[in-house]
């Protein structure tokens, strides 16, 4: 009796702000956009993208997590290179929009609400093959492969991991690139390769032939799929991000000319390997984010449709109670990752001297604090849909699936941990 | 300007900003219309407006005369989003009537009398104005027509199909009317209202929307115009439609008849 009067009263005083808003009539969410501190036009930015999110990735989403031949996946690749989002760190020399990592993680978020294996592949592709391109490639590579990576017609990968190594990727590897007459040799395995299947060119990590006791160095090579002895394994079966093709890579033999090394010249792979995945984690962050809305949001509509008891559910205390946790760690979460985006930023276009050097540890915090977060919402998301979270016609498995992969994928949890420690203690030294 | 022996096709296309159509509205506490404290966009008429423009322009075998698309809207600081729009979706220059942010919204008479306005003082030459055939606020479809009317115009409404034909300077639309379709042809100058079938509109990509920054916009005010908006028609009262309220089985046409003559219906001969 006391609910139902107060709910009468309350309805007549409401007032007129709602967090609730709209984009390209396929998504509603309830995004809080003020607490974001994100400028007027990084704001216009964050609408075009979810915008395109919702009128061209959102009604695809069943066909991509289908997965099968992925085409769904490469049509949506060409539209998102239409978009212009591919290059979004890349210069304007090389056609790129020349905008900063903000805005590349405001893109991976928005796409990942809509599509978290979409977003991955994009990620990859955009990120740790495209970016790593950009920043590392010779003018002649550039101008062979941006193009191409930029308006859709190549997909791109980028490889290091390999069945025996993981966290220890560097001390664990296997591939082996040979110096020989004219060129090197490659030889050796890779393995959790995101786009490995669709890939039409692959940034390599190869360990270097060094003499016994002389330091280990390495050497990043740009392998077209093309290339003799150069195969790919078929998809891998995964648990989640169903939609975005992932697979082993081989090397048999595999000829490269100089020209195809990567970075100013040999030996200095694992400085190129290392810069790359600060910045990796920090745009892929944006991955868990754009989930634990999507399941803040269905959650959310789903308490206040479903009645018991005579209410909707969303108005009993138990149930208050995880909207409450899930809005505080959804948006604690952002917060964080868009303040470390922001500071990468300012490092890069601004810093003036003495502006301490690029924070390692907080790109590792924030994908670390992301993932986590994402995992425990999408975790309660399930719960709040009660049986019905636990049929696949409901999106909340999904989203727990694919939260999952963050803990694993772009690094471990316990590297990143291990990371920041690491960081944090070397002040002290 | 380079001097041209061909002339330009110049296309205006008004537009508007209105609550975005997926918004679920609610009637205001006074009732006086509906809370407009939500996610606004372009009509969705008007960008099938704009989409259409510049579909024309893309139509055109390529070296023919060049098209000049410019978009116009009429409202608050906050309308020149919408204008954004259309500059990101093809258009290449735009005009804001700019009017505060208290004044009422604009009235289709006064709409209509401010495009005459910039098409008679601003525009060297427009040879078709599109117009969404109504705006999803307040539905009233009335301003392509009259101004139409006050332009002395060809107009061709309801457009599901647009064909221009630049040699006999005339266009050849289809018309969506509750017999079916209509074809009509129209000479130049013309306006058209355009309808849902007629095109479906291009999301604005990043690339055109940087650009879309650097697209002049003219600001004007309605003095500079010589036009007044006051309004000619006062909103008594906005209220939701009545809840639906269940029915009722009957057992026989007779128990029918009898029911829908105690509601008040008579037989009609």
């Amino acid at each position: 009796m006391l609910r139902t009067i107060s709910s009468r009263i309350s309805r007549r005083f409401y007032t007129t702000s709602r967090y609730e808003t709209y984009h390209g009539g396929a998504i509603k969410t309830y995004y809080n956009p003020t607490l974001t501190g994100l400028s007027p036009s990084e704001n216009e930015f964050r609408e075009a993208v979810w915008e395109f999110s919702a009128r061209v990735v959102k009604p695809k989403v069943d066909e991509i997590e289908r997965g099968g031949s992925y085409s769904a996946l490469m049509e949506l690749h060409k539209e998102i290179a239409g978009m212009g989002l591919h290059g979004l760190t890349v210069p304007a020399k090389n056609l790129g929009l020349e905008l900063g990592y903000t805005h590349h993680l405001l893109a991976m978020e928005a796409l990942s609400y809509s599509s978290a294996s979409l977003a991955l592949s994009y990620g990859a592709h955009s990120n740790l093959c495209v970016n790593q391109l950009s920043r590392w490639g010779s003018e002649a590579q550039k101008s062979e492969w941006l193009p191409g990576l930029l308006d859709g017609r190549y997909l791109g990968a980028l490889a290091m991991s390999e069945s025996g190594a993981g966290s220890d990727v560097l001390g664990c590897m296997k591939t082996v690139a040979k110096k020989v007459d004219g060129g090197y040799l490659l030889n050796g395995n890779k393995f959790w390769i995101t786009n490995g299947p669709k890939a039409d060119v692959f940034i390599v990590y190869a360990k270097d032939v060094v003499e016994h006791g002389a330091k280990q160095t390495y050497t990043t090579f740009l392998v077209p799929r093309i290339t003799p002895g150069f195969t790919t394994g078929k998809p891998l079966d995964k648990f989640g991000m169903r939609g975005s093709p992932t697979c082993e890579l081989i090397f048999t033999d595999v000829f490269l000319p100089p020209s195809s090394i990567l970075g100013d010249s040999q030996h200095h792979g694992a400085k190129v390997l290392m810069s790359g995945l600060d910045l990796e984690r920090l745009v892929l962050s944006g991955g868990p984010l754009g989930i634990m809305q999507a399941a803040y949001d269905t959650a959310l509509e789903y308490v206040h449709q479903r009645e018991q008891f005579g209410v909707r559910v969303g108005t009993i205390g138990s149930m208050q109670a995880k909207i409450a946790d899930m809005y505080t760690k959804l948006n604690t979460a952002r917060a964080f990752v868009y303040s470390v985006a922001r500071a990468v930023d300012y490092h890069t276009q601004e810093a003036a001297p003495g502006y301490p050097v690029f924070q390692r540890r907080d790109c590792a915090a924030a994908i670390l604090y992301a993932t986590d977060k994402a995992i425990e919402v999408a975790l309660e998301c399930m719960q709040c849909l009660g049986g019905n979270g636990y049929i696949n016609e409901y999106p909340a498995a999904r989203y727990l699936a694919d939260a999952r992969l963050y803990a694993v994928g772009a690094g471990t949890q316990e590297v990143r941990r291990w990371l920041i420690g690491r960081e944090v203690n070397s002040d002290f030294e | 300007m380079r001097p041209s022996t061909t002339r330009l096709l110049n296309i205006l296309v008004p537009v508007k900003r209105a609550v975005d159509y997926a918004v679920k509205i609610r009637v205001n506490p006074q009732q006086t219309g509906v809370d407009l404290n939500v996610k606004h966009s372009m009509n969705p008429f008007d960008e099938i407006a704009i989409e259409e423009a510049v579909r024309i322009r893309e139509r055109l075998p390529k070296g023919s005369e060049p098209v000049t698309i410019t978009a116009l809207t009429i409202g608050p600081p906050k309308s020149v989003e919408t204008l954004r729009t259309a500059l990101a979706m093809g258009a290449d220059a735009a005009f804001h009537i700019e009017l505060p942010e208290t004044a009422p919204a604009p009235e289709p008479l006064g709409v209509a009398k401010a495009v005459q306005a910039i098409i008679e003082k601003q525009l060297n030459s427009v040879d078709m104005v599109i117009l969404g055939k109504q705006s999803i606020d307040d539905d009233l479809g009335q301003t392509g027509q009259m101004l139409a009317g006050l332009l002395d115009w060809g107009q061709a409404t309801y457009a599901s199909k647009v064909d221009l034909d630049l040699e006999q300077k005339n266009a050849v639309i289809t018309r969506e009317i509750d017999g079916g379709l209509e074809q009509v042809c129209v000479k130049f100058p013309l306006i058209v209202t355009t309808d849902l079938r007629l095109n479906e509109p291009r999301y604005a990509s990043l690339p055109n929307i940087m650009k879309a920054k650097k697209k002049a916009v003219t600001k004007l005010t309605p003095a500079d115009l010589g036009v007044s908006f006051k309004p000619q028609m006062e909103v008594i009262k906005v209220t939701e439609p009545p809840k639906r309220v269940g029915g009722t089985k009957v057992e026989s046409v007779d128990e029918l008849v009898e029911k829908l003559k105690a509601a008040g219906f008579t037989a009609v001969s």
